[in-house]
């Protein structure tokens, strides 16, 4: 059942991302254009996002376990440390040149072409690297 | 310096923004977990055993969501000029930074704002200053 509703939950929160025009890079990148021709509307889908979810995590937080049984798996970290921003800044750097974060560039690897994909890749890549990186024990998670 | 009215959809926004926040309130109440595309992702490349099952459906759910979108209404138009060097570029810096700082766009910046987590909120200012000040770069100093 769990596999279903992720699944579809997957499924709608592409819908929603489809829908509110992030899957488009230039509207991104229009919103992360401050000094030009800015576009408001990332705005609007954050905001829209955060009003709904913002009243499921009350709820969550008062459970101990999710509806269909499992545990409730709430982040536990709270450090505020240099590799949280170190992290963002590097992401918001990726983000910033290309107009892709991993949602709308997953929405769109199946009808976006060939540079979701390989966005994608690169994106998966990415991650891989920092998989290697973190066997070190000097960037290991602590 | 201006608002781009031409491309600017606050409905359509809002009401995507809507189905996100839906389809993030359904996942943390039913399943239990954070609707945080970086690190569902990111999960698969390091395996636990009984963990994958949900992860890869979810973003198979996400990968087919333009099919089912099509059903209903046209998909919008996808524009973009980013050549091939700078896409993979963007991409490695995106997986790599959203894995280091633990989350990207959804799981801080909607998740943890939602959440009210100082940590997502310091994380979302993070990249979104990051990304302001890249766009400035690439299209205000470098044009």
């Amino acid at each position: 059942m769990q596999i279903v509703t992720a699944f579809v939950t997957g499924l709608l929160f592409g819908l929603g991302l489809i829908l509110s025009g992030m899957t488009d890079p230039t509207k991104v990148t229009g919103f992360l254009d401050i000094a030009g021709a800015w576009n408001p509307s990332l705005i609007f889908v954050m905001g829209g996002a955060i009003l709904v979810a913002m009243v499921a995590f009350r709820i969550a937080g008062t459970r101990t376990r999710a509806l269909l049984g499992g545990a409730m798996h709430l982040p536990t970290a709270r450090q505020i440390d240099k590799r949280l921003i170190l992290g963002g800044v590097i992401f918001g750097i990726g983000w910033g040149l290309a107009g892709y974060c991993p949602g709308p560039a997953l929405a769109s690897l199946a009808t976006g072409g060939i540079k979701p994909l390989i966005f994608v890749l690169a994106m998966l890549a990415g991650m891989a690297i920092y998989e290697i990186l973190s066997r070190f024990p000097d960037t290991k998670r602590h | 310096m201006g608002i781009d009215w031409t491309n600017f959809t606050p409905w359509s926004s809002l009401a995507g923004g809507l189905l996100i926040g839906l389809a993030t309130a359904a996942f943390v109440l039913l399943n239990g977990r954070i609707a945080g595309i970086s690190g569902i992702l990111g999960g698969l490349l390091r395996p636990v055993r009984g963990d994958a099952g949900w992860r890869v459906a979810f973003i198979t759910g996400l990968i087919f969501s333009p099919f089912a979108y099509s059903l209903v209404a046209p998909l919008p138009a996808i524009h973009t000029d980013t050549g091939t060097a700078i896409l993979i570029l963007a991409g490695l810096l995106v997986g790599l930074g959203t894995r280091y700082g633990s989350g990207c766009t959804s799981g801080h910046g909607v998740c943890g704002i939602s959440r009210l987590s100082p940590r997502s909120m310091v994380a979302t200012a993070s990249f979104m200053l990051a990304g302001f000040a890249t766009v400035y770069v690439v299209r205000h100093l470098f044009h």
